[in-house]
């Protein structure tokens, strides 16, 4: 530990890439899998660098689809753990993508702790249940309000355990009774807090949390066997070994809402600043821990409400970029690899980001509609980027379509490396033909 | 003038200067229709801002917020005179499978801030109940949200359903939200589809008039 806080965050990103890449510990099928493994480790190493690999590496970021593959439910990749990791396995079985990202669900722990701030298929609650082929979805609201900026700024992670938990977790409601931990500085006072938490309310709580843990363990044991055959069979790499979001987002998604959030822009701008700014080291923690524990320095930052269309240039300037861009260079610092995912578009945002100086050779960007010529412009010169193969030419598009659009990409703006293909959106829906020939056309147009 | 002061004050966002004088002006006896073409006048300045790239969703919502504050004042007085002329009927919803309303929300204010009649079924709306609302609302427009892809499926069920029972002829469909784009446009048979909630009105305009 001493020695790794010593090391300069180019040394820390070496060593992750380095655990990434290792064939220790992954018992590969063959040592020509174990090669196909490397490789496709050191084309991201690569083009991270802006140099040009053997070939441009293919992303796949899949949703629904998964399941609706391989004929089973959404409900059953969340509460069938025998069904959910056969879907996992047919799907690269079947279309062999380069990497492989694979999140879990596991319904029976949210189930647990009563969480309402999604609705998913399977939910124990049935007013919440989404019919079994309806993919799981975000319930928008106001989960903190505008009054209580001064107490999430006050002590984030305070707010988040005794207020906002048991207003999204119903079986954790008791744990809005729960004193400071820092009870636990004084002999007497510890014995306060554990005194406390023996309420009825407060026990109960636990109990759902540990239950609820041990329903995680299974439903992570039985997708990790699957994802670790990817690796040693067929030589997949996991792609991402953390994830994080952009403090405006952490605020703006799930505490006050859209809604809210946009308003207070205008009604209290100063409590917005504060509070993101106040969540900055909370987002780079999140991020640093998945990966440091994964030993894996990709970190996936979806980027939600600082898109084109959401607010000016000026609203993004000051309420979006300087916490997002903290956050960056905090992950950068730790050796990680933030990777952020521009949902919708960034037209209007590449030159602000381009001209904010963050280091070259440190950031991975993947886009959804931003003009890609813009982004060869701006971010040409600095950073890895990809994406924009639209969702929609996946799902209603022609495989012809589909072969030029990634053709035109690799000749266009992929020409001189620092570049990877992939949709610009989670896949939930396609016709398969068009993946096979999304990923064909990678392998045949990508070359260098 | 006070009319003039409280379209300004609407249109730059100061919220508290434009919601205490309407108040005044409900307060002193002002006719309330003057106040609702003074929030009327004022949403025409906010809708060009928007489509200039001026204003965001910030200052949609803001409007949105203070256009129902001034509504809920002006009300009570209105229901003795008349209601506001309105320019078109247009039904909406977010179609079934899709729980997403936030899009879909803007759209309807800025409709309803346009002066049209507007009919907002909600989110996850059955390809049937857009159906019966069709026959009973009788719009001139019907507009389809939706966020995820599944969604495609869905606009396309809804319009073959309205095609179906005859009432496909009768209205004009515009899609839109997420990664709706000219490609869904055509596999859903819409005829239109629109990127944000100026390009909704401005279908609804041109089908319309108004």
């Amino acid at each position: 530990m001493a020695a790794q806080t010593r090391m300069t965050p180019d040394e820390k990103r070496e060593a992750l890439f380095a655990a990434w890449m290792s064939t220790e510990g992954k018992p590969f099928a063959s040592p020509e899998v174990a090669q196909t493994y490397q490789r496709r480790v050191q084309r991201i190493k690569d083009i991270l660098q802006r140099k040009k690999p053997d070939q441009v590496p293919s992303m796949l970021l899949i949703g629904a689809f998964m399941a609706e593959y391989a004929g089973i439910s959404q409900a059953d990749i969340m509460y069938d753990y025998v069904k959910g990791p056969e879907a996992v396995l047919k799907f690269h079985q079947d279309f062999q993508p380069e990497y492989q990202v694979v999140l879990t669900y596991p319904g029976r722990a949210y189930d647990r702790v009563g969480y309402t701030l999604y609705r998913w298929p399977g939910s124990a609650i049935p007013s919440q249940a989404l019919p079994p082929h309806i993919s799981f979805q975000m319930v928008e609201g106001e989960y903190m309000s505008a009054n209580e900026y001064d107490a999430l700024i006050a002590d984030p992670d305070g707010f988040c355990l005794r207020v906002f938990i048991p207003r999204v977790c119903k079986a954790l409601e008791g744990f809005q009774l729960l004193p400071t931990f820092y009870t636990v500085t004084e002999m007497p006072f510890l014995t306060f807090l554990l005194g406390v938490s023996g309420a009825p309310p407060v026990q109960q709580a636990f109990q759902a949390f540990l239950e609820a843990v041990q329903l995680t363990g299974e439903c992570l044991a039985a997708y990790g066997r699957a994802t670790d055959q990817l690796v040693t069979q067929y030589g997949i790499p996991s792609f991402f070994g953390g994830f994080t979001k952009a403090p405006f987002d952490f605020l703006g998604d799930t505490l006050r809402g859209t809604r809210g959030v946009m308003l207070d822009l205008h009604r209290w701008p100063t409590k917005v600043l504060a509070a993101v700014e106040r969540l900055t080291p909370i987002a780079i923690q999140m991020g640093l821990q998945a990966s440091a524990l994964g030993q894996h320095p990709i970190v996936f930052i979806p980027l939600h409400k600082g898109a084109d269309g959401f607010m000016s240039r000026e609203q993004f300037l000051k309420f979006y970029w300087p916490t997002l861009k903290a956050t960056i260079l905090g992950l950068i610092e730790g050796g990680a690899v933030p990777f952020l995912f521009v949902e919708g578009s960034y037209d209007e945002r590449l030159d602000l980001i381009a001209e904010s100086g963050l280091p070259a050779g440190t950031t991975m960007w993947l886009f959804d509609r931003t003009d890609m010529q813009n982004v060869k412009k701006f971010f040409g010169s600095w950073a890895c980027f990809g994406g924009n193969v639209p969702g929609a030419l996946f799902y209603a598009g022609t495989p012809q379509e589909m072969e030029d659009y990634v053709r035109g990409l690799v000749e266009t703006v992929g020409q001189d490396g620092g570049f990877f293909l992939a949709p610009g959106i989670v896949l939930d829906h396609a016709r398969p033909e068009n993946i096979h020939t999304f990923l064909r056309a990678a392998r045949a147009y990508g070359k260098y | 003038m006070s009319k003039e002061v409280l379209i300004q004050a609407l249109a730059d966002m100061r919220e508290e200067e434009a919601v205490g004088l309407a108040r005044q002006m409900v307060e002193s006896g002002a006719d309330p229709l003057d106040i609702l073409d003074a929030t009327r006048a004022a949403m025409d300045i906010v809708g060009q801002r928007y489509e200039k790239g001026e204003y965001f969703l910030p200052e949609l919502l803001l409007a949105g917020e203070m256009l129902s504050q001034i509504s809920e004042m002006v009300k009570p007085l209105l229901a003795k005179t008349q209601a506001a002329k309105r320019e078109g009927k247009v039904l909406i919803g977010t179609v079934a499978g899709d729980i997403h309303d936030i899009g879909k929300n803007i759209v309807v204010f800025m409709l309803d801030a346009n002066g049209f009649e507007v009919l907002d079924l909600g989110v996850d709306v059955p390809v049937q109940k857009f159906v019966e609302a069709v026959k009973e609302f009788q719009p001139q427009v019907v507009g389809l949200s939706g966020f995820l892809t599944l969604a495609f499926d869905a606009m396309k069920e809804t319009i073959q359903a309205l095609d179906a029972a005859g009432l496909r002829d009768k209205v004009k469909v515009m899609i839109g939200g997420g990664s709706v784009d000219e490609h869904v446009r055509a596999y859903t048979g819409a005829d239109a589809w629109g990127r944000d909630a100026m390009a909704a009105v401005n279908l609804a305009k041109q089908w319309i008039g108004g």
